[in-house]
């Protein structure tokens, strides 16, 4: 049996949560493994930016807040890590891990997974739009970076070759956890129903806490003890891909059929084919089983071939959003925060910014309403507390900062007892999805150690 | 026997993901029973009715019996997705609760149980 734990769930998850996993995974004696998964969809563009002003730069930040506490113990106990956290520059990130290593006295082999940057590659010239991005057309001057999902098996490639930490730009998330399964267990690549089962698997324990309790609670309804110290997941895998969802014991959190079904349609469209790179995953014939607590057994998952053509992400430049709040409450705290709202409008078309604006009365339609307002105009509700917030699309960082400034200037020009402004100007990236063809991307490993050349 | 009208909430947990401009929306009846009527009702044609506000243009309901659950995927909900968007809310995470918040008609006896 092969156990694998999951320490973080996104780039700004909690850094605390590998620790309990690990003193976990050591305690069982078994073979074992943790997965980080950092990297989000816009994260690598970001990334793509910092790398452009400092060559070392670019993975994720928090890579190393993560790994201090834990290498030892990973290393003392044979827990090989598997992470994204390379993000633009997974080179860089592994000197950062050895260096790291030096400090601590460590003695470790990081594996680097790279050819997901597609970039100055013949890939770049047969793209498919992803079906949800259909019509979509790139110019490649645009772009700020273009990544592939790759697979395990370049995981599963460093992890024999003898990797302690292997990490990787994009890859498909499920792949971080099928990876060391591949290497474990030694599935072929055309296993399709093992290769499925290990990926669902992957897929449920990638979002960290959000199988054993995380993003689930609702008071009363489905009561989670403990959130502020949940137990990040672990899942027992057999030989033939049989598993169980748990978590450490004397953790917050649950694991039950709830938070394990919510999961494992998270991000889903078609249950019966979802895409990876490894295999298409078919969940519709997966059953549950409350398998003792905090234990959830699944069954069922099936395969078949893996697709022929790769998913990639491509970033290019978004424009800017510029978004400013201020509060109104008491009496006819709403007729002064829509009057605020509708002064701010005039105010853009007074100034000449153009760009798309939207205006929220947070308190009494917010995230749920569209762009009209269609949802607010319906809404004949006085809430005593609103929040007034304007948000504009601009292709200027100037147009953004002068929207954002306007909501500040109505401290002084703007309805009475205005307070408590937030302004924010952010530059933003727009990322579209490709189909690559498979033999266009080209993984690479390659293992470093101290005292290698640069 | 008589019927009642309850919010979804009442009958189901949901979670709510997203991709691109599409969003799924995966709903579970808290009982089995619940499956079928929820099955009657939340039809694709009411949840696309739900989410036009928010620019929706197709929804897909997929079907899991076996975990008591519906898989809805909404194309076009998230009016520019987490990079585009204007909304708060550009990932549309908290979009499970509008769904959850609306109503079907039950048989009361099915609830005292």
């Amino acid at each position: 049996m092969l156990r694998i734990g999951c320490g973080s769930g996104f780039s700004g998850d909690r850094l605390d949560a590998p620790g309990p996993v690990v003193e976990a995974l050591a305690a069982s004696g078994g073979p074992a493994a943790l997965m980080l998964e950092v990297l989000g969809e816009r994260t690598l563009a970001l990334a793509q930016r910092e790398r452009r002003h400092d060559p070392e730069a670019g993975y994720e930040p928090a890579l190393i807040a993560l790994l201090r506490p834990i290498l030892a113990a990973c290393v003392a106990h044979r827990i090989p890590i598997v992470t994204n956290g390379g993000a633009a520059n997974p080179r860089g990130a592994a000197r950062a891990v050895l260096l790291l290593a030096r400090e601590l006295g460590l003695e470790l082999a990081v594996g680097v997974v790279e050819g997901d940057d597609i970039r100055g590659t013949t890939a770049l010239d047969d793209l498919e739009p992803w079906e949800g991005d259909a019509g979509a057309a790139l110019d490649p001057a645009q772009v700020i970076a273009a990544n592939v999902y790759l697979g395990a098996a370049p995981i599963a490639a460093a992890l024999r070759q003898g990797a302690q930490v292997v990490i990787t730009g994009r890859c498909a998330d499920p792949a971080l956890a099928l990876g060391p399964m591949l290497a474990q267990f030694g599935w072929a690549e055309d296993d399709w129903d093992r290769l499925a089962a290990g990926t669902m698997i992957g897929h449920l324990l990638e979002c960290g806490a959000q199988v054993t309790g995380g993003y689930f609670a609702d008071p009363g309804c489905k009561d989670v003890p403990g959130m502020h110290a949940i137990g990040f997941p672990i899942a027992e895998i057999g030989a033939d891909g049989g598993s169980v969802i748990t978590k450490p014991g004397g953790t917050g959190g649950v694991v039950d059929l709830r938070t394990v079904k919510e999961q494992l349609l998270y991000e889903i469209h078609d249950p019966a084919a979802y895409l990876t790179p490894d295999v298409v995953l078919d969940i519709t014939q997966v059953t549950l089983a409350q398998d003792g607590p905090d234990r959830v057994r699944l069954r069922g998952a099936r395969g078949r071939k893996r697709p022929e053509r790769l998913k990639a992400t491509v970033s290019l430049p978004g424009g800017w959003l510029g978004e400013g709040e201020i509060s109104y409450a008491g009496p006819n705290a709403r007729a002064r925060a829509a009057l605020a709202g509708r002064t701010l409008l005039d105010r853009l078309k007074l100034l000449g910014i153009e760009g798309a604006a939207r205006v929220d009365l947070i308190g009494v339609v917010s995230v749920f309403d569209g762009d009209g307002g269609a949802l607010r105009e319906a809404d004949a509700s006085q809430p005593e507390d609103v929040r007034l917030r304007l948000a504009v699309a601009t292709e200027t960082r100037a147009a953004a900062e002068h929207a954002a400034r306007e909501v500040l200037s109505l401290y002084c020009c703007g309805p009475a007892g205005g307070g408590g402004v937030r302004t924010r100007v952010v530059d933003r990236i727009r990322t579209l999805s490709f189909m690559v063809p498979r033999e266009r991307v080209q993984p690479k490993v390659t293992l470093l150690r101290a005292g290698d050349p640069p | 026997m008589s019927l009642v009208e309850v919010p979804l909430h009442r009958l189901a947990h949901a979670r709510t993901g997203d991709k691109g401009n599409r969003a799924n929306i995966a709903v579970f009846a808290y009982r089995p029973e619940f499956w079928p009527l929820i099955a009657e009702q939340v039809t694709e044609a009411r949840v696309l009715e739900r989410f036009a506000q928010r620019g929706a243009t197709r929804v897909v309901r997929h079907e899991l019996p076996l975990l008591h659950g519906f898989n809805f995927v909404i194309d076009d909900v998230l009016q520019g997705g987490v990079n585009g968007a204007l909304n708060l809310d550009g990932h549309g995470k908290t979009l499970s609760f509008w769904l959850l918040a609306m109503t079907l008609r039950v048989p009361d006896a099915l609830l005292d149980e």
